[in-house]
Order: C-alpha cells, then sequence, then structure tokens
C-alpha cells in the first residue's frame, strides 16, 4: 500500500488543481475544436486526401488527428504543471519525501494521462455529429487507443519538463519538436500524398502509428475506411512500446534531474 | 558532518564543512547570503550530493541511507512549498500520503498539528488566501507533520514582520523544549540567532566560528566603541596615536573593540572635540562577533553580489 498512496495523491493533486483552474478546462477543449471546424472548413473542398476512403470527408479524415491534438495539448498542459511546481517551490517538498522518484513521475504521468483522457472523451461525444457511429465497442476500443496515446505525450511532456527551468523555454520546444510531432503523423494529411523524404519522416514519427491506432478504432463501426489504412497489429505495438519507452525516459531524466 | 565539500564549476560554496548538532538544541546557521547557507542546507535535505565529504543523521548514511534519512526528515524550506491552490487541509493531506500516513489518522494528526500552530481555522481555505506569516504557519505544520526527528528550517523568518519573527521563534522554542526534535535552521537574522542554542558562523563556505551566542560574544573581552566623524582618515590616525588601539573604518564610522569602553567614549569626546560627531559604546552583539571573525560587515557589497550569484 505504502506504494500507492503517494502515485495516488500525486494523480489526484493533478485533477484537483485542473478542475480548480476553469480557464485551462475551457481553454483545452476550445481551441482544438475551434481548429477542427477552422481546418476542416477550410481545406475540406479543395483537399481530398489521397489515401483516404472515397466515401470520406476531410472532416472525417481530420476528426482523429484533432482528437490526438486534444491529448497532446492536455498532456502537455499537465507537464506544464511540473516546471511551475518546480518554480514556486512546491516540486522541493514532494522531492525530500521517502519517495523514489519512479513513483512521482509514475502519479504525474497518471495525472497528465488521465485529464487527457477526460478531454478526448469530451471530444469523444460528437464523432456521431459528422457520421461516425458509436457502437459501444468503438467506445472501450477509442478509450483505450487514447489512453496510450495521453500516456505517449505526457511521457513526452515528463522528459521535457524535468529538464526545464522556465515554461518559457517549455513552449519553444513544444513548438520545435511536439507540434510537427503531431504535424507529421498522418494527423493532417496521409502520407500517401507527401514527398518521398517526407513520407520517410513520417514513417519513423512514432505518432503517425499512434495515429493509425486511434483510426482504427475509431472506425470499428465504419469498416468503409479502415480498409485503406495499415494493419493495426503492428501500428498497436509501436504504439505500446513508444509509451513504455517515453515513461522509462522520464523517469530516467527525473532520477538524473539536479532538483 | 565532516570535511563537507561542494562546488559550482569552479566555485567553492562550501569548503570543508565539520560540524555537528546535538539532540535537541536549536542550532543556527548564520552568514551572509552567498556564503554557503543555502547549499549546505540543500544537502542536508538530500536534495543536493555534495562534491565531498559525509553527513551522518543520526548515525544513518545521508549519501547511501537516503530513504532513511528523509522519513526522519522535516523540511521547511525559504520558498512556499505549499500548492496554492490547494486548501490548506488538502495540502497536509497531500504530505501526509507521501509520508505513507493515511485515514482517520492522518486526519486526526494534520488537525492537532494545524491547532497547534494556531491556524485550525483555515483549514478550509485556499492557501493563496493567507497572509505570508500564516503560510509559515502551514509550512511549519506540513514540515512536522510526520514526527520527524531532526526539523529542517531555510531562513524561516524570511518575509515576516518582527512580530511574526518572534512568535515563529518562540513556536520553536516549544516544539524544541517539548522534546523529540532538533532543530537546525539557516538564517541572517541576528535576533534568529541569539534564540538559538548553539550558532555556526558560515562565511565564504567555512564555519568562522561555532558556540552558543554567549560564548561567541566572550571572544571580544571588551565593549566595542563606535565613533563617527567627518574625517575619519585623521580622526583615524590620532586615536591610534594617543590609545594604542587599531580601529576599523566602516560606514562612515570607526569601530574598535575595547575594555571599559564608556571611559573610552569620554576621554576620545574631551580629547578631539571637534572632530567627534558621536561616540558611543556597547556590550558586543553577535555581529560584532561576526566581524571580530571574518574581518567584514554582514551585508558587505562583496557579500551581496556573491548572493545574487548563488540564489540563481
Amino acid at each position: 500500500m505504502n506504494f500507492v498512496l503517494p502515485v495516488w495523491t500525486l494523480w489526484k493533486r493533478e485533477i484537483v488543481r485542473f478542475l480548480r483552474q476553469r480557464s485551462r478546462v475551457v481553454s483545452v477543449l476550445t481551441q482544438p475544436l475551434v481548429f477542427w471546424i477552422l481546418l476542416g472548413a477550410g481545406l475540406h473542398g479543395s483537399f481530398r486526401p489521397p489515401g483516404a476512403a472515397q466515401t470520406a470527408t476531410y472532416f472525417q479524415y481530420l476528426y482523429p488527428g484533432i482528437m490526438a491534438l486534444v491529448l497532446l495539448f492536455t498532456a502537455i498542459f499537465a507537464t506544464i504543471s511540473i516546471v511551475e511546481d518546480r518554480r514556486a517551490g512546491f516540486l522541493q517538498g514532494v522531492l525530500v519525501a521517502p519517495v523514489p522518484r519512479s513513483l512521482i513521475v509514475l502519479g504525474q504521468a497518471l495525472g497528465g494521462a488521465s485529464l487527457a483522457l477526460i478531454q478526448g472523451t469530451v471530444f469523444l461525444v460528437l464523432a456521431p455529429l459528422i457520421g461516425i457511429p458509436l457502437g459501444p465497442i468503438t467506445i472501450l476500443a477509442t478509450l483505450g487507443a487514447m489512453l496510450l496515446v495521453a500516456f505517449q505525450m505526457t511521457g513526452l511532456g515528463l522528459i521535457i519538463a524535468w529538464r526545464m527551468e522556465s515554461t518559457q523555454g517549455f513552449h519553444a520546444i513544444m513548438n520545435l519538436i511536439l507540434m510537427p510531432l503531431w504535424l507529421l503523423s498522418g494527423a493532417l494529411f496521409p502520407s500517401a500524398g507527401a514527398s518521398s523524404w517526407l513520407g520517410w519522416v513520417m514513417s519513423v514519427n512514432p505518432v503517425t502509428y499512434a495515429m493509425v491506432v486511434l483510426r482504427h478504432c475509431l472506425y470499428l463501426d465504419t469498416p468503409g475506411v479502415v480498409a485503406d489504412l495499415p494493419p493495426l497489429a503492428p501500428a498497436l505495438l509501436v504504439t505500446v512500446l513508444f509509451c513504455i519507452a517515453t515513461l522509462g525516459a522520464a523517469t530516467l531524466t527525473a532520477c538524473r534531474a539536479r532538483s | 558532518m565532516e570535511q563537507l565539500r561542494h562546488q559550482y564549476g569552479t566555485r567553492t560554496a562550501l569548503d570543508g564543512i565539520s560540524l555537528s548538532v546535538r539532540t535537541g538544541e536549536i542550532f543556527g546557521i548564520l552568514g551572509p547570503n552567498g556564503g554557503g547557507k543555502t547549499t549546505l542546507f540543500r544537502i542536508l535535505s538530500t536534495l543536493l550530493q555534495p562534491s565531498a565529504g559525509q553527513v551522518r543523521v543520526f548515525g544513518l548514511s545521508l549519501l547511501k541511507q537516503r530513504e532513511a534519512v528523509r522519513k526522519r526528515l522535516g523540511v521547511v524550506f525559504q520558498h512556499p512549498s505549499l500548492d496554492p491552490q490547494l486548501t490548506v487541509m488538502e495540502n497536509l493531506i497531500h504530505q501526509g500520503h507521501l509520508y505513507g500516513l493515511s485515514g482517520a489518522g492522518l486526519r486526526r494528526r494534520a488537525g492537532e498539528m494545524l491547532n497547534e500552530m494556531g491556524v485550525a481555522d483555515r483549514a478550509g481555505e485556499r492557501v493563496h488566501t493567507l497572509s505570508g506569516g500564516l503560510q509559515r504557519r502551514v509550512e511549519l505544520a506540513k514540515g512536522l507533520l510526520h514526527r520527524p526527528d531532526l526539523l529542517l528550517l531555510d531562513e524561516p523568518s524570511t518575509g515576516l514582520d518582527p512580530g511574526a519573527r518572534r512568535d515563529f521563534s518562540a513556536l520553536l522554542r516549544r516544539l524544541c523544549d517539548r522534546g523529540g526534535v532538533t532543530i537546525a535552521l539557516t538564517t541572517h537574522f541576528m535576533e534568529e540567532a541569539e534564540r538559538c542554542d548553539r550558532v555556526a558562523f558560515l562565511d565564504q563556505g567555512r564555519i568562522e566560528a561555532l558556540g552558543t551566542p554567549d560564548e561567541l560574544k566572550a571572544h571580544i573581552p571588551g565593549d566595542v566603541v563606535v565613533v563617527e566623524s567627518n574625517d575619519l582618515a585623521s580622526l583615524a590616525e590620532k586615536i591610534r596615536a594617543r590609545f594604542g588601539v587599531e580601529p576599523t573604518r566602516m560606514d562612515g564610522s570607526l569601530r574598535f573593540e575595547r575594555a571599559r569602553g564608556h571611559e573610552l567614549v569620554r576621554e576620545i569626546a574631551e580629547t578631539f572635540p571637534g572632530e567627534v560627531l558621536s561616540a558611543s559604546f556597547a556590550r558586543p552583539t553577535l555581529e560584532d562577533v561576526f566581524l571580530h571573525f571574518t574581518g567584514h560587515r554582514f551585508w558587505s557589497p562583496a557579500a551581496e553580489d556573491a548572493a545574487s550569484g548563488e540564489n540563481n
């Protein structure tokens, strides 16, 4: 029990803090929504994704991509709070407690991933509006996929957050690394239409595989769309491995970090 | 601790510190900012690995048995470590969970501590609504929650007004007198150091002196005489010639240590009536002793520069 308790309390704090900051709740939800509507509305007339099913509109193509963005944003905001914790001094108090760093990271990752999952679920409710039917299996599978992606993103965020002294630095890294990871994941456009070097970059981007998993799960009740996707099993394997890798790296970073 | 050293790059922050704190006392580490206090505190609180040296806490090695040491340490940081978004009680519960406490026992203990610190009526309020003094008390409650044997405090009275500072000292004294907890604190306030059982002067990474406040003051046998003048140089020369003492110039005044200071003050006033603006004597304070040992004033410009270097 002694090792569940610190993880639980760190997780709970992240949730309580999030719910007490209304602006955070609102912004994380509305921003992707605005992105989705504007990008979708602007591009769907002039742009037909070459790899996507003939029946799919760009709104539908973009939807899982925006879902990944929701997860990314929430996870990133959650990890930024760790940089703030350090600056405000709260983290010091945690670091001198008799709790191994690995458990501190686990608590933070669970907190960030849970928040991302909550936001993702709220966004999922919109799926039927654009003609993606949500059966119980689809919902469960999508929740599972979102959880995996949420952990990845939180893990990535934590690796960065544990090295950062300021939130400004974090924003720079986010624009430089995290946004391109998302842009080049097939969230916005499929690799089929991209130039060859870009296609290559996309194929080594782990988030690409997470996108494949998300699409598979989301379209379980819409078989026509899945036919054009790469197979699920290898993508799922890559996603799980990347998840473990980011969390492992985050733990290592935390253990080495100068407090 | 023995031969504790720490370097940031090429700058030596601690230069071979050896001292021991006795069980049940309030031990003060007094020094200017930049003298190495914060570095020492961070090492003792297990946040920083020293470059060299040994520290033992209740027979445990601070460097090799971190987890075991952490359980017995209570730490109160200079910068607030409370979450301002959470209530006072939520902060304590969070802390308790980190130390393996839980359930009704934890709630009861947290309530007791808040009571003892006189902030029980604020338990349900968010921390950011509390004044600085009250937040300090909550910090202390947080640090003591798991019944540590050694309480470390970094500059506990920074940001407190003099009244709150005295209350806080009295609170520490009560904790200590009731037994069970040893207190080590860093400070740059002379009055706070005066209220410790023993004090170490830490300056430029070295312990310059160590003892009870009275023992330290006994290093200056007589009184401290301070003379102010418009022409310090010529007056210093004349005093040296006439009385055979070596005055130190400092902030527009001359000061020197001398037995029977009251007689000297009168003689100086009578001998150099036109040149002396004021002359006074006093029993030495800890600040005088600090000056005696380190040869520089507590708040010299050099110390200030070093301070801005260390705190970042």
